[in-house]
């Protein structure tokens, strides 16, 4: 009997210790420093620091909220502007890619089944090389002089260097290439498990097939769909180094505004500020995506 | 979409359609790969082949001391990714029902939706915070090693936890019936079978420490340059092409990781299978 206790007992302080080591840690590195950033955006900027919240003058503590940050990116036109459009470059993004590669996915989960491992294999390879470098490799490629105006001017299609770089091109671009293959993972290993017969039946009972994929596989692959979107729109939306190094001065995006604010500005309050209306911005997205993964899980149980 | 569409015609769109694909995702490397061998200071107008930007590359000392810097950071915080990603995987899906259960796995994931800007901006303000109250830690490697080991637990978690999903718990309650102690269960039976996972899961956050520049330019100190920071830099102010050659000596090391670590994982595979089927046919004799 004791030594069943003493297993029990083992087995429970094992189980503390499996829960408990990375629950610390992820408080620590996750959730606390989120706390801190909303507490900053509360406060505002002194000389060299940022003001303390908790006032002592009156022998007690009083909490002082200072909404000054939120009140100016509300008001402030510029901010308006770059979250609209922010927005609106990630839903182009999440757009293209999803034209492109939902016809991708279909026709990889089509191809021949002994190919497939390869032709997913070629889709995570590039994952493998630096994300920064791929980037970098766009500029050398758009810039006026870079390669493609290169190639087209010598084959005589034109005569004058095509502006590219710098613009809303190059920037969705840069944008699209990064995030396609989060769009056809999910995409694909929806399309995969597929029921084919569902599609055939469709097609004996006199559908076209534009009404079979119209009717049946869309609808079937509604899960694939909303998690494609969700995983290129959120981080698209943050995205500052695609911006940074292919938009130009013009493609206003948050990250980049948050960036300048801490970086140049020294603004903390004010960078805390822009995240914290950013991540207001996610959420809703995030909630979607969220209820579709668990939804999924609830299927497979 | 009319339906004379014939099959060969649909056949060729789709192999069409993926090649197009294919070419969009791979021209940015090659052409990468290809200029670093183009002997003109000008990036983009090749003149003739040779290993000028190699050279450049060896005598480039910053650039050297910034990729030591990165390799060093990437390793341990792989480790350490690795590490705490196991316990998190563990204890989302070996315990179904605790207090705070949404939150940790919210936690565990809130790295990999948050863009990098708000999760380098949060740590940095939390480690200010820190510093203000301890005196503790400076803004260098340590600081840099901490953001990549919390970006690197959630994606660890994602790849440790899809494995333990399919394996099977029938064995470690065998174990448990044949009176093994929790740990070495552990120890003797599901660490083995995760070996393929932690493998993946130690190349995946190593590949992903390396190739961060957010988190490292929030998190870094003076003197402290990360080798994508030091691109980063470069690339902003223009072409160069030493950034060429780095590339290709990169993408070559990366290629042959993933690939030595694929066979790896495969024959790991093929002898986990060999020695079922060992089992089988000895208990059967």
């Amino acid at each position: 009997m004791n030594k069943v206790s003493s297993t029990l007992r083992k087995f429970i302080k094992g189980r503390y210790l499996v829960i408990g080591i990375p629950y610390v840690w992820l408080l620590m590195l996750a959730l606390v420093p989120l706390l801190i950033v909303l507490k900053i955006s509360l406060s505002e900027m002194e000389s060299t620091s940022v003001s303390s919240m908790m006032d002592w003058t009156h022998g007690w503590p009083t909490v002082k909220l200072n909404f000054a940050s939120y009140i100016f990116v509300a008001t402030d036109a510029l901010y308006y502007q770059t979250y609209i459009s922010s927005l609106k470059y990630a839903v182009m993004t999440t757009v293209i890619c999803m034209a492109i590669g939902y016809p991708f996915a279909y026709f990889m989960a089509r191809s021949p089944k002994h190919i497939q491992p390869t032709l997913l294999m070629l889709i995570m390879l590039p994952f493998w090389t630096s994300f920064l470098l791929r980037i970098y490799a766009w500029k050398t490629l758009l810039v006026d002089n870079g390669v493609i105006n290169n190639i087209l001017m010598s084959l005589g299609v034109i005569h004058e260097p095509i502006a590219m770089m710098n613009t809303p091109f190059s920037l969705m671009i840069g944008m699209v290439y990064s995030y396609l293959p989060f769009m056809i993972l999910p995409l694909y290993a929806n399309l995969s498990k597929l029921d084919m017969r569902y599609l055939e039946a469709a097609a004996d009972l006199g559908a076209s097939p534009f009404k079979v994929f119209w009717l049946i596989t869309v609808p079937l692959s509604k899960a694939g769909i909303v998690a494609g979107s969700m995983l290129v729109f959120i981080p698209a939306v943050g995205e500052y180094v695609i911006p940074e190094l292919l938009g130009g001065p013009d493609t206003l995006m948050i990250g980049r505004v948050l960036w300048d604010e801490f970086f140049s500005n020294n603004d903390w309050p004010m960078a805390s500020a822009v995240a914290v209306v950013m991540i207001l911005l996610i959420m809703l997205p995030m909630a979607i995506y969220n209820k579709y993964q668990s939804e999924q899980m609830a299927v497979k149980v | 979409m009319n339906q004379t569409l014939s099959p060969k015609t649909i056949k060729w769109f789709s192999l069409g359609w993926m090649v197009a694909v294919y070419a969009f995702l791979y021209m940015p490397i090659v052409t990468l790969v290809i200029f670093s061998f183009n002997d003109s200071p000008l990036v983009t107008v090749w003149s003739h082949a040779s290993f000028r930007w190699y050279k450049a590359l060896m005598q480039d000392s910053d650039l050297i001391s910034a990729v030591w810097l990165s390799l060093k950071i990437a390793f341990f915080s792989a480790i350490i990714s690795v590490l705490f990603g196991t316990f998190t995987a563990f204890a989302l899906n070996r315990y179904k029902r605790f207090n705070g259960r949404t939150l940790l796995s919210s936690m565990a994931s809130m790295p990999l939706v948050m863009p990098d800007v708000i999760v380098g901006l949060s740590l940095l303000l939390m480690l200010v915070s820190l510093q203000h109250w301890l005196g503790y830690p400076d803004r260098g490697l340590f600081t840099i090693l901490l953001g990549h080991a919390l970006l690197g637990t959630a994606y660890a978690t994602v790849v440790v936890t899809s494995r333990l999903r399919e394996m099977d718990n029938k064995l470690d309650e065998a174990a448990m019936d044949l009176g093994c102690q929790p740990f070495q269960v552990f120890r003797l039976v599901t660490l083995p079978l995760l070996i393929p996972a932690l493998v993946s899961a130690f190349l995946l956050t190593f590949t992903l420490s390396f190739d961060d520049v957010v988190l490292s330019s929030f998190l870094s100190g003076p003197g402290y340059s990360t080798m994508p920071m030091m691109i980063f830099s470069r690339a902003r102010l223009g072409l160069n092409p030493t950034i060429n050659a780095v590339a290709t000596v990169t993408i070559i090391v990366v290629t042959i990781a993933v690939i030595a670590s694929s066979f790896y994982t495969s024959y790991l595979e093929r002898k986990r299978k060999r020695e079922v089927a060992q089992a089988y046919s000895d208990s059967n004799n």
